[in-house]
């Protein structure tokens, strides 16, 4: 065995990624329950990937057979509904772990200096996701998939100049019709998850390159030499970590990580199973009733509502009165996050060590996100529009407030080592 | 931390007392107490449905074997009695009525019923089922409490009779008023009122079925999966605990 490990580690450097990435990486000893959502995406996306590639291969991506082919899938092929829910549930509890995953990042200060590029990728996976998720919702070619693809690509519409032309080129046709289904197809599993793999794997790489941040926002890199040989972990970590500065406060992610995150994913499986098992449409919100109706281009359902995931950025779409402007807000919506790095300029990460002002302000963009989420999913009556505008200017206040507040911003002193 | 969770909690509360008092309309649908563990009463309601619903309704997504098998009806006997079209046992229920004509006939295609129940759910179709009453101003004379103007005949008339809107006659505050009592029948059909009630959820029962014909082997299955999870929580969490003598 050994010498099979020698002969492969002089052709490939399998034991040092080992290494570096898993057995002596150095992760800070005070990760918290926030700290689990980024594996369980990772968790997610396996099981994306898997189911995925055992629905495509009895899923008939036509317009006149792919209403008939889920139903095949989820009458006829063996476990076949159990792929479809854990698919669909899977893309559900996607964005659950992200959003969460996205918060706990915004709460500790994670995307700040050295970290900005770290948040970016993230983004990117989040803006790509969305793009998969979108096109996979079409394919099962229901009332929904159909109409809600008829709205937000005819978003696209508003767009000087170019938008009926941009419209027409997504679409391939002058209505969703089998083209584009064809076309969201070949995106959804072929495109755009090797392009989600590979920003993993970006996202994966600025991690360990920067380290981890933790729930206190300290650096647990110090300076080379500073720290007495007697307070440092009794632990080998690599020397690419150990060459340039003392490592504290740590431990090898594996195993120590890997049994703790163990231990959550068996939890989270059990939230997960459950939907699967006992509530795969989740009262109506990760599959739609409407969507048990095969499309019909020529009948327009009662009230069009994009899945729940989206329901924020919608919700900010309908409470701008002028089409363009609800587009641009919507966007900017998303890129306001990008930026976030750049947005904060706070010399400190953790919430629990800035100002009151930040803790509220934070607060109220969660409960703004949420609000707006459920706002979505609601008709756009005079009241519920109402609401939506004052969520949708709350949501972008916490950008504007924290990019001036946050430059003298009164925070608490930080302590020097992680102690809890 | 305890600040924020704290701001989040209030404002959360704050919204939940306004959205409460915003719900939207809808007409009151009756309680369909379902139970796909009754296999007569499936059975019962897949009678009904191949008698007086695929005429003109299919099930395209559902084929006759796995509904004899799920409902416990013999091959032999459900092919002579139950399968009115189609040719072999594994065939999918369908009908011979083009869309196109049926849209000339009924001014719209009769939906395909498989997977109603997962559109509408269990209590609308009950509801549904029962509040046919009579409107000569209608083509077919009839209309429906839930589904105004339906494009539907009353096909089930030989069963209830004929139901019309019934009001009765009470005193309030010392003057005589008519107040709206629902749809009653004039007790001409087959059935006695109960006895339609019944027969109505039987065939909301079947429909529920192919809806979702998987629903109980899943529940089943997802019960072993909580128990294996459980399993495996609990050695992850010894595990854990083991590695983490080191850490302390």
């Amino acid at each position: 065995m050994s010498k099979l490990i020698a002969w492969i580690d002089e052709r490939i450097p399998m034991t040092k990624t080992w290494n570096i990435h898993l057995a002596q990486y150095p992760a800070p000893k005070n990760f918290n329950f926030w700290y689990l959502f980024g594996v369980l995406a990772m968790l997610v996306l396996v099981n994306q990937i898997l189911t995925g590639i055992w629905l495509t291969m009895n899923y008939v991506p036509s317009a006149d057979g792919a209403f008939a082919s889920v139903e095949y899938i989820m009458r006829d092929v063996d476990y076949g509904w159990l792929l479809r829910y854990m698919h669909s549930t899977g893309a559900s509890a996607f964005f659950v772990v992200v959003y969460l995953h996205m918060l706990r990042g915004m709460m500790y200060g994670s995307y700040q200096k050295p970290r900005e590029l770290l948040w970016v990728f993230g983004m990117l996976i989040f803006l790509v996701l969305m793009a998969e998720a979108f096109m996979g919702y079409l394919l099962p070619w229901g009332q929904m998939s159909y109409w809600g693809a008829q709205v937000i690509i005819s978003l696209f519409g508003a767009i000087p100049v170019i938008g009926d032309d941009l419209t027409l080129w997504i679409r391939g046709d002058y209505v969703i019709s089998g083209a584009t289904l064809n076309r969201f197809f070949a995106l959804h599993v072929i495109a755009l998850p090797l392009v989600l793999v590979i920003l993993v794997f970006l996202h994966i790489v600025a991690l360990h390159e920067v380290g981890s941040n933790n729930p206190e926002g300290i650096n647990i890199k110090k300076p080379k030499g500073s720290i007495p040989e007697e307070e440092k972990p009794k632990f080998k970590f690599h020397e690419r970590f150990t060459k340039k500065y003392d490592i504290v406060d740590a431990f090898p992610f594996f195993p120590y990580y890997v049994v703790k995150d163990l231990v959550g994913i068996g939890i989270f499986l059990f939230f997960f199973c459950y939907v699967i098992f006992f509530a795969p449409a989740m009262g109506g919100l990760f599959l739609e009733p409407p969507n048990f109706e095969p499309a019909n281009p020529l009948k327009t359902p009662d009230h069009i509502a994009p899945v729940w995931y989206f329901t924020p950025f919608y919700a900010i779409l309908r409470a701008v009165p002028e089409k363009l402007l609800g587009v641009i807000l919507m966007f900017g919506s998303i890129a306001a996050l990008f930026v976030l790095p750049w947005l904060d300029r706070a010399k400190v990460r953790s919430i629990r060590y800035r100002s009151g002002f930040h803790k509220v302000n934070l607060a109220i963009f969660v409960v703004s996100f949420v609000a707006l989420g459920y706002l979505g999913l609601k008709p756009a009556t005079e009241v519920y529009t109402f609401f939506a505008r004052v969520f949708t200017f709350l949501y972008f206040a916490f950008f504007v407030l924290l990019f001036f507040y946050s430059k003298n911003e009164n925070t608490k002193p930080v302590p020097e080592r992680i102690t809890k | 931390m305890k600040q924020f969770l704290k701001t989040t909690l209030l404002v959360a509360a704050t919204l939940w007392s306004v959205a409460s008092f915003a719900a939207d309309p809808t007409v009151p649908l009756d309680e369909a107490k379902v139970d796909l563990h009754n296999k007569a009463s499936l059975q019962r309601g897949a009678q009904l449905f191949m008698n007086y619903c695929l005429g003109c309704h299919s099930m395209e997504y559902q084929r006759y074997n796995r509904t004899f098998e799920d409902l416990g009806i013999p091959e032999e006997i459900g092919m002579e009695n139950l399968q009115f079209t189609g040719e072999k046992v594994g065939d999918l229920i369908t009908n011979a009525m083009p869309a196109e004509s049926a849209g000339n006939w009924f001014g719209t295609a009769a939906p395909d019923l498989t997977l109603v129940s997962r559109v509408r759910g269990a209590d609308w179709i009950y509801t549904y089922l029962r509040s046919f009453y009579v409107d000569e101003s209608r083509p077919f004379g009839v209309n429906n409490a839930v589904f105004p103007n339906v494009g539907m005949p009353h096909v089930l008339e030989e069963l209830q009779g004929i139901p019309r809107k019934t009001y009765e006659e009470q005193m309030v505050d010392g003057e005589m008023t008519e107040r709206y009592v629902g749809i009653k029948t004039d007790g001409s059909g087959m059935l006695s009122p109960s006895e339609y009630d019944q027969a109505m959820l039987d065939l909301t029962n079947f429909l529920v079925y192919t809806g979702e014909p998987m629903l109980l082997e899943q529940r089943r299955m997802g019960w072993y999966v909580f128990g294996f999870l459980f399993v495996f929580t609990l050695f992850a969490w010894f595990l854990k605990r083991e590695f983490f003598k080191d850490v302390k």
